[in-house]
């Protein structure tokens, strides 16, 4: 019952979303040249595709996200009983976090939050 | 607690639906209008003025204009996802929207994971952005998806952090509970010390997560022209746009419910006509008069702090915010679990 109004609200803002770009399709100009539709970049010729291997040095980044999302989907019913499971509790996620917080502390030694 | 969606019949149901798409799409023009104000003041700038009094239809306008401008896709760019993700960035902050309740009785839907729900659908906006800077094909677009990615998934975590603060002493995820459960004080004051400090830690991530200046490098102008919207025009780009701004009033709200009392007026302790006088203005004036407060805070963040690098922008989350954020975390549970909190005299 709680969620009653998340699938009404998606369908009218689909509705909106893709009625205005529908309408927008006959209303707004539509003149394609090769010029104006080639890939933009500020005037210069471009070169080659933007789809290639490239290093993307944010990677790193997101594995150790992903360690510390899934933590937090974790502490979340933690935080709500924490009164009635006490001190045990408390002491079991410090461990559970401080094992965590001890891959933090080697990824950081080893530079991989470094920017290079 | 009577909520909106419980007492609903059909064409009251659709009536309010529709209610809501069209005013959050008011909430994100007065906003646009707001920022240019805004800009214009901090510059000694008088802003938009022409189109009606002081300007204030300039967003019909700019909307009017966006939506009769040609929609140009790229050849080289996969039409179908460049179609796509703005709708899903759009649609992503909509159905963020009615989980935030504007008064005791005015939400939409009353969720029990409130929190969680804030948190997780906001977080699908990311991928539109992604898609967005992906599929334009283009070297800019692709490198400000690239940045927005990695910064919104690291901010995420502070701000998850500073939430859990404010989880920790409400003992409930449900927005309306942890509205009700400042009646005697809001968390900000009343949780000693990591309240304040959780609310800060919130402010700066959030203003990360949105993209906004100090940590606008996902679309920073003067490095990647306009970033992952570069190859974007007409109504598709007025999506992003209208995203962006919802983005910030959810922030505003999330900041306003959990840490400055919701819909709840404020007291003095012991100011019992001063109190009473405050009760009269209703639960919806407060929370918005608390939003627009905190947007005007991020507006002015904009025009007083400089545009951080990459680096610094990493190591700012993972190496100050982050270990701060668990710091923070490991007091508020021991406060939390002692009962350590008091009851402050403004609230």
């Amino acid at each position: 019952m709680e969620y009653f109004l998340v699938l009404p609200v998606v369908c009218v803002s689909l509705l909106l979303v893709f009625g205005g770009l529908f309408a927008s399709r006959f209303l707004a100009p539509h003149r394609p040249n090769k010029i104006k539709n080639d890939t933009y970049e500020c005037g210069e010729k471009t070169i080659g595709t933007a789809w290639v291997q490239f290093n993307v040095g944010y990677y790193l980044f997101a594995l150790i996200f992903l360690v510390f999302d899934v933590e937090a989907a974790f502490l979340f019913p933690w935080a709500v009983v924490l009164r009635d499971v006490g001190i045990i509790g408390l002491l079991e996620v410090i461990i559970f976090i401080s094992v965590l917080l001890v891959g933090l502390a080697y990824a950081w030694r080893k530079g991989a939050l470094k920017w290079v | 607690m009577p909520s909106v969606s419980s007492t609903l019949t059909m064409p009251l149901m659709v009536g309010t639906v529709l209610g809501v798409v069209g005013f959050i799409s008011v909430v994100a023009m007065i906003l646009v209008y707001a920022e240019r104000k805004v800009a214009a003041h901090f510059q000694c700038r008088l802003g938009p003025m022409r189109v009606g009094w002081h300007g204030t239809l300039q967003s019909i306008a700019d909307s009017l204009k966006l939506f009769l401008k040609e929609d140009i896709v790229p050849t080289k760019a996969d039409h179908l996802l460049h179609a796509f993700a703005p709708v899903i960035s759009v649609m992503a902050a909509i159905l963020t929207l009615i989980a935030i309740p504007f008064s005791s009785h005015l939400v939409l839907a009353d969720v029990s994971i409130g929190v969680l729900y804030v948190s997780a659908v906001s977080g699908i906006g990311v991928l539109g952005i992604l898609l967005g800077g992906w599929s334009s094909n283009n070297k800019w677009s692709l490198l400000g998806a690239m940045r927005a990615g990695a910064q919104i998934i690291s901010y995420e975590l502070s701000v998850t952090l500073s939430l859990l603060v404010i989880i920790l002493f409400a003992g409930s995820l449900r927005l309306t509970d942890i509205v009700h459960s400042q009646e005697a004080g809001w968390w900000i004051w009343r949780a000693p010390g990591v309240g304040l400090l959780a609310f800060v830690l919130f402010l700066i991530a959030s203003t990360a997560e949105i993209n906004r200046t100090p940590f606008d490098l996902a679309e920073g102008e003067s490095e990647l022209t306009a970033g992952f919207h570069t190859e974007y025009s007409g109504l598709r780009f007025a999506f992003f746009f209208l995203a962006e701004y919802m983005n910030l009033f959810i922030v505003a709200a999330m900041g306003a419910t959990l840490f400055w009392g919701g819909w709840m007026p404020l007291h003095i302790g012991g100011f019992t006509a001063f109190n009473q006088l405050m009760d009269f203005i209703p639960g919806t004036v407060w929370f918005f008069g608390k939003v627009i407060t905190l947007i005007f805070v991020i507006m002015w963040f904009r025009w007083t702090f400089p545009r951080l690098r990459v680096d610094q922008l990493m190591s700012l989350e993972w190496k100050v915010l982050m270990p701060l954020g668990f710091l923070n975390l490991l007091v508020a549970a021991f406060l939390s679990l002692f009962g350590w909190y008091f009851f402050p005299l403004v609230f």
